[in-house]
């Protein structure tokens, strides 16, 4: 692997190629299954990055860190490829979309899959924010495609509230140029990242907490912490829910990557400000807060979107808290939550299609009626309210064991957020699951695969981690600090 | 720094921060885009007086981007939108005058106190740009969040984004400004086609945001 066509390029490279010909190409058939290609050559060559390490340059930077989420948001985009083609098969059908917009929505699909890899793999601050931008860009049109008065309004909202937190985070950007300037001097490599976490000891701290305020506030509307998360439920439950699957599963993790960078970068100047005790409060509040929201949603996919909430408060908290334990479980913690997220969200979606409506009151009896998908939804939701022997199980009760040991207050804080929202999801799920079959019994053609790849592997990370995985995650939680 | 170089530059930037206060107070629709204007020449001039003193040839780029593009054609595109969707007559601020100019004082001293403070190592021009950015920029928000016109709002994002242009450019030797300033104008083109395409007169009878309250998901 060497020359122009290493990993990083073919990462970027093909879903770049690939929104230009989906632009162009008439057709749903042919699009979707392009657009499932070019996913899964992409995944292909983010897996070739495990093998060759490509080498580090002023723009792109490989290292264990970024690699476990360039994978992670291959796979997703891979898997959330297969479904859309089924869903969207099923939208032309019913009229929501028409084929034009199709072949914008497939373009918009891999330009996001391209601005998210950019902003992993990019070794320049400026850079990763270009990218995040465009990825945001990209998400916002696709949450506004059905051109209804809640698509527009999520739209709409989403939008101004992600423009904003875009703008304080390159405010934030700025300043950490203008804080390394004089120890590193004028251009490029005072941006580059690599070169800013080898020198940033001898930055002005003062300078530097600031902007990793600015940054904290603008990235963090991104992740959709409380109370920064407005946009979030709406973008989540107004969209095609293949974009909800991606939303939940992987753009918030790219912002929460952003974030864990300059987390990096704070840590190793020794006077700056712990970023640890913000990122736990701003966690701690977004799980509480979320897990009450729970109670009151009235809509299937807003229920979920307020879940992202809660689970990436607990993956904020768990990095805040730092350490190598509480950073391991963080990661897994966000690992396991892309995964099962999504395959709730492609069983949503199905759901969604089959009854026609988002209404939770008007969803029940779903084992009866579609028992394979009934009862996905009832494994899903079991995953993701953290019942044992599912992946999440394991990342929280790490969490919450790491936290009692350092700080027994938050922890219990931490639990009672991790009960309600548990309690909440168990209520719900009997609805949907059991009782009287309502709406359509109509048998529905699903793509279970993409379903069951992902609780197969939320399962199987409950019950055996391989020892290969775990050494990887640990020497990335040592690298957090 | 030359003291006439410095305040000139000082000038401008401080002229930036006038203007926003300008644009704060303005209840007419095509009043607010032609202070809108005027703020995007301030800002262009700006930088291509930093341009001149750092020596900085790109930066001429980005100055030509905001006096092309924010001060002509942005407007004038508006404007066309405005009369289009018949929406001319006087907008609202949700609290009257007085209290936001106060409160708006108010950011202005903020971000003095903050910036100023602790950029102590930092050149005393990049110093006042940043701060003078920093008060745009939450000036931007404070007219964000005033208005409940798309279009109002729309032109505070755009008067906080030149505040991030003019930050950009106080640093001085910054890279990517000139394509942080490209991608900043996407979005902001992206804004406005948004306010079109999505037709928000035609879905909503009105441009005002509050009508797209009533479509809160939960309360259907």
């Amino acid at each position: 692997m060497s020359g122009i066509l290493n990993g990083v390029t073919l990462v970027l490279a093909i879903p770049a190629a690939a929104a230009a010909l989906l632009g162009v190409l008439p057709g749903y058939r042919l699009s979707a299954r392009l657009n499932m290609l070019a996913s899964l050559l992409t995944f292909l060559a983010a897996l070739s990055l495990f093998v060759a390490h490509p080498t580090v340059n002023a723009y792109f930077l490989i290292d264990d860190l970024n690699i476990v989420f360039i994978v992670l948001n291959t796979f997703v985009g891979f898997t959330t490829s297969v479904f859309s083609a089924s869903y969207i098969g099923h939208e032309l059908e019913t009229g929501r979309l028409t084929p034009a917009y199709l072949r914008f929505y497939h373009a918009m699909y891999q330009v996001m899959m391209f601005g998210m890899n950019l902003a992993l793999i990019a070794n320049n601050i400026g850079l990763m924010w270009v990218a995040i931008e465009l990825a945001t860009l990209a998400t916002v049109v696709m949450v506004g495609i059905y051109r209804t008065h809640e698509a527009l309004e999520a739209a709409w909202k989403y939008f101004i509230l992600a423009s904003v937190g875009i703008a304080f985070a390159l405010f934030g950007t700025i300043l950490v140029y203008m804080a390394a300037q004089p120890a590193v001097g004028e251009g490029l490599q005072a941006m580059t990242w690599t070169v800013l976490v080898a020198r940033v000891a001898g930055f002005d701290p003062a300078l530097l907490n600031v902007a990793f305020v600015f940054l904290f506030l603008g990235y963090g509307t991104k992740v959709g912490l409380a109370p920064l998360h407005a946009w979030l439920p709406d973008a989540h439950a107004e969209g095609p829910t293949p974009i909800s699957a991606v939303l939940s599963g992987l753009l918030l993790n790219v912002a929460l990557y952003a974030i864990l960078r300059f987390k990096m970068l704070m840590t190793a100047n020794p006077l700056a400000i712990a970023p640890g005790p913000l990122m736990v409060t701003a966690g701690l509040i977004s799980v509480l807060f979320a897990a009450f929201m729970l109670y009151r949603r009235r809509d299937i996919k807003r229920l979920f979107a307020y879940s992202s909430i809660e689970h990436m408060g607990i993956i904020v908290f768990a990095f805040g808290m730092g350490g190598p334990l509480a950073n391991f479980a963080g990661l897994l913690q966000m690992t396991m939550h892309s995964l099962t997220k999504s395959a709730i969200f492609f069983t949503v979606g199905h759901v969604a299609q089959v009854k026609g409506t988002q209404r939770i009151s008007e969803i029940s009896g779903l084992t009866e009626s579609h028992p394979m998908l009934g009862w996905s939804l009832v494994l899903g939701v079991i995953a993701i309210a953290g019942l044992p022997p599912l992946g999440i199980f394991m990342s929280e009760f790490l969490i919450v064991s790491s936290t009692f040991a350092r700080e027994p207050l938050l922890a219990v804080a931490l639990v009672l957020g991790l009960l309600v929202a548990f309690g909440a999801l168990m209520l719900r799920v009997q609805g949907f699951a059991f009782g009287e079959p309502t709406g359509s019994t109509q048998p529905v053609r699903a793509s279970y695969v993409p379903i069951f790849a992902h609780l197969a592997l939320v399962l199987a990370a409950g019950l055996y981690l391989p020892p290969l995985l775990v050494a990887w995650f640990q020497h990335v939680a040592q690298m957090l600090g | 720094m030359h003291g006439l170089a410095f305040d000139i530059a000082h000038l401008l930037a401080g002229g930036l921060v006038l203007v926003s206060f300008m644009l704060l107070y303005q209840d007419r629709l095509y009043a607010l885009l032609n202070v809108y204007a005027f703020h995007a020449v301030v800002l262009s001039l700006s930088v291509g007086w930093q341009a001149y003193i750092q020596d900085a040839p790109h930066l001429y780029i980005t100055a030509l981007i905001a006096l092309v593009f924010k001060a002509i054609v942005i407007p004038v595109v508006l404007h066309r939108m405005i009369v289009q969707l018949g929406i001319h007559r006087e907008i609202e601020t949700v609290t009257s005058i007085g209290p936001v100019m106060l409160v708006g004082i108010g950011l202005v001293g903020l971000s003095m106190a903050v910036m100023l403070r602790v950029t102590t190592d930092a050149s005393l021009i990049a110093r006042e740009d940043l701060a003078f950015a920093l008060s745009v920029l939450l000036l931007g928000l404070l007219i964000m969040v005033t208005r409940r016109n798309a279009v109002g709002q729309v032109v505070g994002f755009m008067s906080l984004e030149n505040g991030l242009v003019l930050a950009a450019t106080g640093a001085k030797g910054m890279p990517l400004v000139v394509e942080i300033s490209v991608a900043f104008s996407v979005l902001i083109a992206f804004i406005v086609i948004g306010i079109f395409l999505f037709r928000i007169r035609e879905r909503f009878d009105t441009v005002d945001i509050r009508a797209l309250d009533r479509f809160r998901g939960d309360r259907r």
